[in-house]
């Protein structure tokens, strides 16, 4: 044990973290190269395409492309009531409402009774909501999920498109993309 | 107030961790090794300030304190108990407080007991060990803090995803967990040895009992998560090799690999560089595991909680720890000695060709489970399934197995050959009997199912072997362990073939009165009704099954429905006989009113989990046994100790 | 005869033992992944180069309206998936989905026979936030609509 240690240098011991090394490579490319925000923001810059949504609920009307060209920039939610980060979000939309930004709803493939219940429970920021039980819209703006949010401008341009549920640290953003859509 | 209390005591925690390192480093040079003292009660008192954390965290949960963002966010006021408990757990933010809770009682218990290692060894490795905890502090305190409050409390919890509604499934991620943090020891024992050049027996014997009570929790959740995914998802199958799956088997291949290096260090003073290797990968193994599941990096029938900032920050970390563990192996490596040498035959060998084996098979699932993302970079998509992992496992599985049957029997440094002549020729002729029976009997049977069976009870025969002109009571309890581990491993592989080999399926549209038949038994769809659960409605099947005519046992698979959140699971319905299982599972009403049924007959299937219980078993008799003789010695050193004090006096 | 290894070839032959199975497992693990690995394929991507029979692949699209026929056993069901150029035959025995329905997208495990695509599995996930990773690049209304439904 008490040899002096043979001063060897091997290339071998370098080997696991030349592996490690290569590993490493491999996943940050596969986390940070595909990533999903590609998809979606093909969307930015693109106008809102042509909908006409009926009523999803008794007390909002439902939901067309013209109010998004009365030149105020506006929110667009994509939700249903069936979904669960939908209601961790509500908060924040509620937040957003409070301080005078106007949110309207797609409500996706819901029910009256169920969308109601979800509106008592987690409130109601919506202006209008529309009822899109086919994902026409939800389709045509690009959506892949939801809960999903746009900021559209007073042209009706979209001009961000905010995937998953908006959290308490995501609501200046909103707002500061709202600013910029002025 | 409890959980302004929790965070404050992780905080403190994390100053502690802090003060371990520093206090730990310093103590390396000879000017500031005064510091050394602070570190073994520093790292005490940080485990039990954790602990209490955690505890804080259980409490909100248990009384569904939803003033919390994640108790509301993952919790209901309606959920039952277990379920609360589970909750505290079931999300991100808990598990990591839980990774940290486990890491550093652990250290804290290291300190407390660890008595053989050199006192600088020690300092290093607990040294190591709060630089691991505190990027974990860092991720928790920074990034995701769970006792957050919500503005306003939440009228409601949201709910816990109805998959995880489930016993199996509940206490399943946190026996991973502790096998994981139980690797993280392992690793700060060979950063410590590689720091002070302090690789040797000593440093195995410390190191084995944490790799030994990791791997045996890596066994039974593994086991178990098996079992979960055979019967929760509905498909039969009880392996997918799935990312998320291969995840957990991936630090279970090095975890076991390294417990019998270290044994051959522990014993024989040999494999130095080798065991330190095997302990860094073990951990590594493990940090990628959780890396590969918390990223949604690779997809996955099991993911949840799938978040890619986090990934980034568990892959940082795992960047930080293991790149500066290779580092430093790289640069140590040359200057730990050379240890004791071995013949060709001897027991050494037959681990040193057990180790590379398992590394082989551990390459070759890191490599399939890595793989998609590697042609996904170069813009082709492909999925990596059971056509490319079983055969090309079998191909170092195969010859380890063989040489498992005869390692346990061969002498310690050199053997002779003619000694063994029985030791193969009982287990060759009880394979050779199995293949006969095999090839008569049931061909034709797949290659790999065929030679699982041909196997499997040789094994079986060889890993008694070596109880052969034993006193049984006076035989260690690690013999026992050892013994009983590869027992376990024949009896799965066992019901591993058998299942490959003998299933049958039968899949119906069935009318309440209809009955097909599954293998042996008969089944009678009897009648469809509407159940509710707690916080589920289910359809549930009734079905009436007899066994090759005999009496008639009924069974309820379900398709439930729950509300909070809503979500949908099958819940299949199983027949345990000695010789195999019925699984059933009810599928869709179809538009003529017969309702879907699937249903398998699997032949001694359940020998997969009772040989996981068995090699986990096996771990805890030789842990029993390692712990036991440790205690022995401790309280001879401390009579020894007292003795002279007095003499002293 | 000593078969004792001498100490500095011991160490030696460890390494080389060590770097054989490395190497060995990396090349057997490239082997079999050429001829293993499942490739995922779209609806015309499969039509105009179909994989050779027997092998295992997966295929993305939609499943087309008013496709979804029953077999009289009330188990197997026969549908079309299809994108904007192409329609493949598809035939799935067992218990289908939750969110299987027409209209929807999917993504089948199986191979080929002859001109219809015999699934093993269809995939389909109770994760409203799911997106298969294969079909990230999708580009065509379609496969947005793939995305959009595959849940």
């Amino acid at each position: 044990m008490n040899d002096p240690a043979p001063k060897r240098p091997s290339l071998a011991v370098w080997l696991p973290l030349g592996l490690f090394a290569g590993f490493l490579a491999l996943v940050v490319v596969g986390l940070y190269w595909p990533a999903d925000r590609e998809v979606s923001s093909t969307f930015i810059g693109k106008p809102l395409p042509a909908f006409d949504l009926p009523p999803a609920s008794d007390e909002r009307p439902g939901l067309a492309t013209k109010v998004f060209h009365e030149g105020k920039p506006r929110l667009l939610n994509v939700f249903a009531s069936w979904c669960v980060p939908c209601a961790v979000e509500a908060p924040q939309l509620a937040a957003l409402a409070k301080q005078g930004v106007e949110i309207d709803g797609v409500a996706l493939r819901d029910r009256k009774e169920d969308l109601a219940r979800f509106l008592a429970q987690n409130g109601n920021p919506f202006t209008r909501i529309g009822k899109d039980d086919l994902s026409q819209v939800q389709i045509a703006i690009g959506s892949s999920g939801v809960p999903e949010t746009f900021v559209v401008d007073g042209k009706g341009i979209i001009r961000y498109q905010h995937i998953g549920d908006i959290r308490t640290e995501d609501v200046p953003l909103i707002l500061r993309k709202l600013a910029e859509a002025q | 107030m409890i959980a302004e209390l929790g965070l404050a005591m992780l905080w403190m925690a994390a100053a502690l961790a802090v003060l371990q390192l520093v206090a730990g480093a310093l103590a390396l040079r000879p000017a500031t090794a005064h510091l050394g003292g602070v570190v073994r009660p520093v790292a005490m008192l940080q485990g039990v300030l954790v602990a209490c954390a955690f505890a804080a965290l259980i409490w909100l949960f248990l009384s569904t304190d939803l003033s919390v963002k994640l108790v509301a966010e993952n919790s209901h006021s309606a959920k039952p108990f277990i379920f609360k408990l589970a909750g505290t757990w079931g999300n991100h933010e808990g598990s990591m407080l839980m990774w940290v809770t486990i890491m550093s009682m652990a250290g804290g218990f290291v300190a407390l007991i660890e008595k053989r290692l050199r006192e600088e060894t020690l300092i290093a490795t607990l040294a190591g060990q709060a630089f691991v905890s505190l990027g974990f502090y860092a991720f928790l305190l920074l990034a995701s803090n769970p006792f957050t409050r919500l503005a306003e409390p939440a009228a409601e919890g949201a709910g816990l995803n109805p998959l995880l509604q489930d016993i199996g499934l509940a206490f399943h991620p946190p026996t991973l967990y502790v096998g994981y943090v139980g690797l993280s020891i392992a690793f700060s024992f060979a950063v410590g040895a590689l720091v002070t050049r302090d690789v040797g027996p000593a440093f195995a014997r410390a190191m084995r009992p944490w790799v030994l009570g990791a791997w045996i929790f890596l066994t039974l959740g593994i086991t178990a998560g098996s079992y979960w995914a055979y019967y929760t998802l509905g498909w039969g199958g009880w392996w997918f090799w799935d990312p998320v799956e291969n995840a957990s088997l991936m630090p279970w291949l090095a975890a076991t690999a390294l417990l019998h290096s270290c044994s051959v260090l522990a014993a024989r003073n040999a494999l130095r560089t080798w065991t330190v290797m095997l302990g860094v990968i073990a951990f590594s193994m493990s940090m990628v595991g959780t890396f590969l599941v918390r990223s949604g990096i690779l997809t996955s029938v099991h993911a949840f909680a799938v978040d890619p900032t986090r990934g980034s920050f568990i892959l940082a970390l795992l960047a930080i720890y293991i790149g500066g563990a290779l580092v430093l192996f790289a640069l140590r490596a040359s200057t730990v000695t050379e240890g004791a040498r071995f013949a060709v035959l001897s027991r050494e060998s037959a681990l040193v060709f057990n180790n590379v084996m398992l590394c082989g098979i551990l390459g070759i699932v890191l490599v399939g489970t890595l793989y998609p993302l590697l042609t996904e970079a170069m813009g082709v998509k492909v999925s990596v399934g059971p056509p490319y992992f079983n055969p090309v496992s079998a191909v170092f599985a195969i010859p380890m197995f063989l040489v498992m049957a005869v390692g346990p029997v061969l002498r310690w440094r050199e053997d002779k050959g003619g000694r063994l002549t029985w030791s193969i020729a009982i287990p060759a002729l009880v394979s050779a009997a199995a293949l006969l029976a095999v090839e008569l009997l049931f061909a034709p049977i797949n290659l790999l199912p065929a030679l699982g069976l041909t196997l499997a009870p040789g094994l079986a025969v060889a890993s008694l072997l070596p109880m052969k002109g034993r006193n049984l009571r006076r035989t260690p309890l690690p013999i026992y362990g050892m013994v009983i581990g590869h027992l376990g491993i024949a009896v799965a592989l066992f019901g591993m073939a058998s299942e490959g080999a003998f299933s049958t399926e039968r899949l119906a549209a069935m009318n309440p009165g209809d009955s097909q038949q599954v293998g042996p038994f008969k089944v009678t769809l009897a009648a469809i009704d509407p159940v509710a659960g707690p916080n589920w409605t289910a359809l549930e099947a009734t079905v009436s099954a007899s066994y090759a005519g005999g009496a008639a046992t009924v069974l309820h698979p379900q398709a439930r429905t729950f509300a909070n959140p809503p979500g949908n699971r099958t819940e299949s319905a199983l027949l345990t006989r000695w010789n195999g299982q019925l699984y059933a599972v009810l599928g869709e009403e179809g538009d003529d009113g017969r309702w879907q049924m699937r249903f398998w007959w699997k032949p001694f299937v359940p020998m997969i989990w009772y040989g996981g219980a068995l090699v986990a078993l096996g771990g805890l008799l030789a842990l029993l046994g390692r712990v036991a003789r440790d205690v022995k010695r401790l309280v001879a050193i401390d009579k020894i100790a007292w003795r002279r004090e007095r003499q002293g006096r | 005869m000593n078969t004792m290894i001498k100490p500095k070839h011991q160490r030696l032959v460890l390494i080389i033992l060590a770097l054989i199975a490395l190497i060995g497992a990396g090349l057997l693990a490239a082997y079999a992944l050429s001829r293993q690995a499942a490739y995922f394929y779209l609806p015309s991507e499969l039509a105009a180069k179909p994989p050779e029979a027997g092998r295992a692949v997966r295929l993305g699209g939609m499943v087309e309206k008013g496709s979804i026929k029953t077999m009289p056993d009330g188990v197997t069901i026969n549908f079309m998936v299809k994108d904007d150029k192409a329609r493949v035959p598809v035939r799935f025995s067992g218990i289908t989905p939750d969110l299987f329905v027409e209209g929807s997208g999917v993504v089948a495990e199986g191979r080929m026979e002859g001109t219809t695509f015999v699934a093993d599995n269809l995939l389909a996930k109770h994760d409203e936030k799911y997106v298969p990773r294969e079909m990230k690049n999708m580009s065509t209304e379609q496969a947005k609509a793939v995305i959009a439904e595959t849940k």
